[in-house]
């Protein structure tokens, strides 16, 4: 019984061209094939699950080799790859390398507080004071770690989603703390 | 029996498993304590305020320590494949966790295999893994706001930071999103879509919508969607058929954010508190 539920499941999921080994990665392109070799070395050094392969047609630039990492932790990727000074040229998912990062802000004023939203991520602050007052929406483990780093300060002291969160959901929030500090800050 | 699995963001929480306790603002679980404040224990909090009501106690917790790292949800996926009886289980819901589609392939095939099923709800990142994965069909409940929804309805984002704008666009109606949703077998059996207004949907559309009493800042306030899954689970758990869960739930959640009187800064704990109040004044207009 179970292995005709796994084998008409594994039938849909082809059907439905979601390969579910693949749909939660994504590709680090590279300038050319000396840092790809150089960042696999990194991250593989540092504990995570990459690969290196050939990239897809939609990618035009870089070199033809990419490095294939589990898309969730691209924060935490690209914050160890700066550090030695070898990001890569574009970051894409593999579901659809021509997809981009969310770039629409919805803004709500509730009079004596703002609540803007990236993705599925809102933060919402104190006008007068700049107090980040809630963070909410969200959906990785790291969403409650940075609220509780983050509620109750000033958006000039509070810590960075890009430096301290580890998931997409944590880069969507940095996305959002971007645009509340260009609406409030001088 | 209602059982919760998710993290908590506290990476000195070790894995852990048994009947969760609510003292004041903290949940109890073998031992170790956790602040409600918003993620799994704000939901965890509100379903076992839901069951008070009913004069039941038993909610289990499947928690781990995780604040993005993933550590602690990898472990928890790997107990509940490798280790964990999940028998008895009425009601299952999966939430705060690293979102990973190969993991979640392996629970899904795990839970195929119980001669009882229970009721799956996924909400938050499990939510996501289950669409990724396109697994989303085999889940009774889904729980998104109107980022995520953009998300399910979106065919081509692995996640909610990737959806298009024109999908994300807030010209976008509740019942395009659901549907396109459907036509891609990215939603659950039943959809509960929290916002300004709360729509419980289905493949064939709107079944429910839930838009008094208004409080508009709850959007803002973190954990406001988490008590509304906690709500929906604890009241399935106890029988009810889903959509009328859904409905009772959308109300109580607004009922006990009136009753905290909320301003954008309000702390979920604050609306947890009201919960049995909510709960019997809602239960109570329905007989």
């Amino acid at each position: 019984m179970f292995n005709f539920v796994k084998k008409k499941w594994l039938e849909k999921s082809a059907g439905s061209k979601k390969d579910p080994a693949l749909a939660d990665h994504g590709f680090l392109v590279f300038e050319n094939t000396s840092e790809v070799i150089q960042a696999e070395k990194l991250l593989k050094l540092n504990g995570w699950d990459v690969r290196v392969m050939g990239p897809p047609p939609e990618i035009q630039t870089g070199c033809d080799l990419v490095i294939f990492f589990p898309l969730i932790e691209q924060l935490n990727i690209i914050r160890l790859l700066e550090t030695t000074s070898n990001p890569p040229l574009q970051v894409v998912p593999v579901t659809d390398p021509l997809l981009t990062p969310v770039s629409l802000f919805q803004v709500k004023d509730f009079g004596d507080f703002l609540m803007v939203r990236a993705a599925n991520m809102k933060i919402t602050i104190e006008k007068k004071t700049r107090i980040i007052v809630n963070i909410s929406g969200g959906g990785c483990p790291d969403v409650p770690y940075l609220a509780n780093e983050m509620v109750g300060k000033t958006v000039s002291s509070a810590p960075d989603p890009l430096d301290i969160g580890h998931t997409l959901c944590g880069y969507a929030l940095a996305l959002a703390f971007t645009e509340v500090k260009n609406r409030c800050l001088p | 029996m209602l059982a919760i699995v998710g993290t908590v963001p506290d990476i000195e929480f070790d894995l852990s498993v048994g009947l969760v306790e609510l003292v004041k603002d903290q949940l109890c679980l073998d031992g170790k304590t956790v602040s409600v404040n918003r993620g799994t224990p704000a939901l965890l909090g509100a379903a076992i305020q839901t069951l008070a009501v009913f004069d039941k106690k038993e909610v289990t917790g499947f928690l781990a320590g995780d604040i993005g790292l993933g550590d602690g949800s990898r472990k928890m996926y790997e107990y509940l494949v490798n280790t964990a009886s999940l028998s008895g289980i009425h009601t299952l819901v999966f939430h705060y966790l690293q979102p990973d589609a190969d993991w979640q392939n392996k629970i899904m095939f795990t839970l195929q295999e119980m001669q009882d099923k229970p009721v799956l709800i996924a909400d938050a990142g499990f939510m996501y893994a289950a669409k990724m994965s396109g697994a989303a069909t085999g889940y009774d409940l889904f729980t998104p706001d109107a980022g995520e929804l953009a998300f399910l309805a979106d065919e081509h984002a692995p996640h909610p930071f990737y959806t298009r704008g024109f999908i994300l666009h807030t010209d976008n109606s509740v019942a395009d999103l659901v549907q396109r949703a459907y036509a891609h077998d990215n939603a659950a059996r039943f959809l509960l879509v929290k916002g300004a207004t709360d729509y419980i949907m289905n493949k064939d559309g709107e079944l429910f919508r839930v838009d008094s009493p208004s409080q508009e800042v709850m959007e803002a306030i973190g954990g406001t969607g988490d008590t509304l899954t906690g709500i929906a689970a604890a009241l399935i758990s106890t029988g009810m058929d889903i959509p009328m869960a859904a409905v009772a739930a959308a109300k109580i959640n607004r009922v006990a954010g009136q009753l905290a009187d909320p301003t954008p800064a309000t702390r979920i704990s604050d609306i947890i508190d009201h919960i049995p109040t909510a709960v019997a004044c809602v239960l109570k207009e329905r007989t």
